[in-house]
């Protein structure tokens, strides 16, 4: 069984249909991308994946342990509960909170006391937090931003909010991170920076990973395989080499010959 | 137990325990008039007001405009059983009840509109403020349009700095806790919230029940300290008087609410011999504070003895 079973997904919004009928697998510990022409319905297909929109048909099933979880079925809070996160396109960070805290947010299910714990402090309140705090500074010192522990979100440079989204919905647990447009707005070297912060995370939690992306050097250089989307339809898939090659996606993107 | 006991909880200890003591002792020797001391309650009972209402709006960023509605709930169930049993044990049975009626209006105002994004709790709220009014109005019992009066009067400071404090610690441990970090994050930004596994609507509804039953709380002290209540004494202008002192004060910030409660307190005092210019000048001072601290005195940031060592290393810093 594959991690990720995508089955004959559609989603409309009055009469158009941004997302209609794509059926794709995603096996674990896979790095994909997903590309396509602007509009083509990648950011609707994420939304449809994390439960912001609900499916008009078709059914996303997710792999968790030996039970297959219907993710289509349920809440945004619940699939990332699943082990299934994600980043947003313009970055989506709790701005005004510490670095720390927007990491803390993240492990919040953690927390073992309940709302008389945390108003009286009693029971587990103290050894929790502590606990919780430990892994938050233990989890930043793995993807290298715990000396900015205490900055606040909106005062990183660009490229680190971009690290700290992605490290933000790896701190929820997850085991499949959906990541849109991770290096939107980077110039060369972020980009590069940011293609080898991936792939280090990816070995060392183990990782599978599914990203839109415009930037065609990154997607070439780091996916595995690589699904195309246009106008709402899966239209090829394959290795890099193959989509490079494939006159459907050209054309998708290029347009058409005319005969002069 | 003992991870209360550090410094900087000791220091703060006794920090209150000298504040109380002196003001104790300035009560005693009729240097605080009955005048302030009345004052001093008013205060005292909008911090309460005020930080419960910073639950909801200055942490959990939701728009609640009936804070009176709540208030009401707590001053005339402390009033009716102070009417028949005129003790503090009556008025803890008052404000027992007042919170349990309180929790159950809010929970089924919050329910339905807290599981929407937007702006639906404000008019919800603004709606069930009137709702209460309008009943109690209506009902025998609260003593109709007149309310009820001769009120037992209870309130003395021991017992308001209790409550005080026990405000403070409470809303102070809800902030500082995993539901308070919740809650912050859905003020920041409710989408990513979701995506971080955070149940929103949970917490939501949480942070305003936990707000509207400190509110009843309020509203019974509020009741036996000014022996009389009237439903129309709890319409929206109480509502939008609460509102102005978390927004004052700085959305979010415990300390920065205290601090413009005395502030909007000592106005008051000041501002009285004016009679008529007085609502123009209390404008007047808002409009200015709101035009240089538009996110209000503190902002979101706390008042807090951690500043204090870093102050002491400063001056030491000058003077060599």
């Amino acid at each position: 069984m594959s991690l990720l079973q995508i089955e004959k997904l559609t989603r409309n919004f009055g009469g158009l249909s941004a997302v209609s009928n794509v059926s794709l697998e995603v096996e674990e510990h896979e790095l994909v991308g997903l590309i396509g022409p602007n509009g083509a319905g990648k950011t609707t297909l994420f939304n449809v994946l994390t439960g912001v929109y609900t499916p008009s048909s078709g059914r996303v099933m997710f792999q968790k342990g030996d039970k297959s979880i219907e993710l289509s079925k349920l809440p945004p809070y619940k699939i990332t509960r699943m082990g299934v996160a994600r980043t947003f396109q313009n970055i989506r960070l709790f701005k005004e909170l510490s670095v720390l805290d927007n990491v803390k947010i993240a492990m919040n299910h953690e927390a073992r006391y309940g709302l008389f714990g945390a108003l009286l402090r009693v029971g587990n309140y103290f050894k929790s937090e502590a606990l919780i705090e430990e892994k938050a500074h233990a989890f930043l010192k793995e993807v290298n931003l715990d000396e900015l522990a205490e900055t606040k979100a909106k005062n990183l440079p660009y490229g680190k909010q971009r690290q700290l989204e992605i490290a933000r919905a790896l701190a929820t647990g997850a085991k499949l991170l959906f990541l849109d447009e991770p290096a939107a707005g980077m110039n060369p070297q972020e980009t590069h920076a940011l293609t080898g912060f991936i792939k280090e995370i990816k070995e060392k939690m183990n990782l599978t990973i599914v990203l839109i992306e415009h930037d065609m050097s990154l997607v070439m250089e780091i996916c595995e395989r690589i699904f195309v989307l246009d106008y709402g339809k899966l239209i090829a898939s394959g290795t890099p080499d193959e989509i490079k090659n494939n006159p459907r996606v050209i054309e998708a993107y290029l347009g058409d010959e005319v005969e002069l | 137990m003992k991870n209360y006991l550090n410094k900087r909880n000791l220091i703060t200890l006794v920090a209150l325990a000298i504040i109380f003591f002196v003001i104790q002792f300035m009560i005693k020797e009729r240097i605080i008039t009955a005048y302030m001391r009345s004052n001093l309650y008013w205060i005292g009972i909008y911090i309460i007001l005020g930080l419960s209402l910073n639950m909801i709006i200055g942490i959990t960023g939701q728009l609640s405009l009936g804070h009176a509605g709540f208030m009401s709930i707590g001053a005339f169930a402390a009033a009716v059983v102070l009417k028949t049993n005129p003790t503090l044990t009556g008025l803890f049975i008052g404000i027992g009840i007042g919170i349990l009626i309180s929790l159950a209006v809010s929970f089924v105002v919050a329910v339905p509109t807290l599981r929407l994004k937007g702006d639906y709790l404000a008019i919800a709220t603004l709606g069930v403020a009137e709702i209460i009014r309008i009943v109690l109005n209506n009902l025998s019992i609260t003593g109709g349009a007149s309310g009820i009066s001769n009120i037992k009067m209870l309130m003395s400071w021991p017992l308001l700095f209790t409550f005080v404090m026990l405000t403070i610690f409470l809303t102070h441990n809800f902030k500082n806790s995993a539901i308070g970090r919740a809650c912050i994050s859905i003020k920041e930004d409710e989408i990513a919230a979701e995506a971080m596994g955070i149940n929103t609507t949970k917490y939501k509804v949480i942070a305003f029940m936990f707000g509207a039953a400190l509110a009843a709380m309020a509203g019974s002290l509020f009741s036996t300290t000014y022996y009389i209540v009237k439903p129309d004494s709890f319409g929206v202008n109480t509502s939008i008087n609460i509102l102005i002192l978390v927004v004052f004060g700085g959305m979010g910030s415990l300390s920065g609410t205290i601090i413009a409660t005395f502030i909007i307190g000592f106005v008051n005092i000041v501002l009285q011999p004016y009679a008529e210019i007085r609502m123009i000048l209390y404008a007047l001072i808002l409009i200015i504070v709101m035009i240089f601290r538009p996110q209000g005195l503190l902002g979101s940031q706390e008042l807090s003895t951690k500043l204090l060592p870093n102050f002491k290393w400063k001056r030491k810093e000058k003077s060599s």
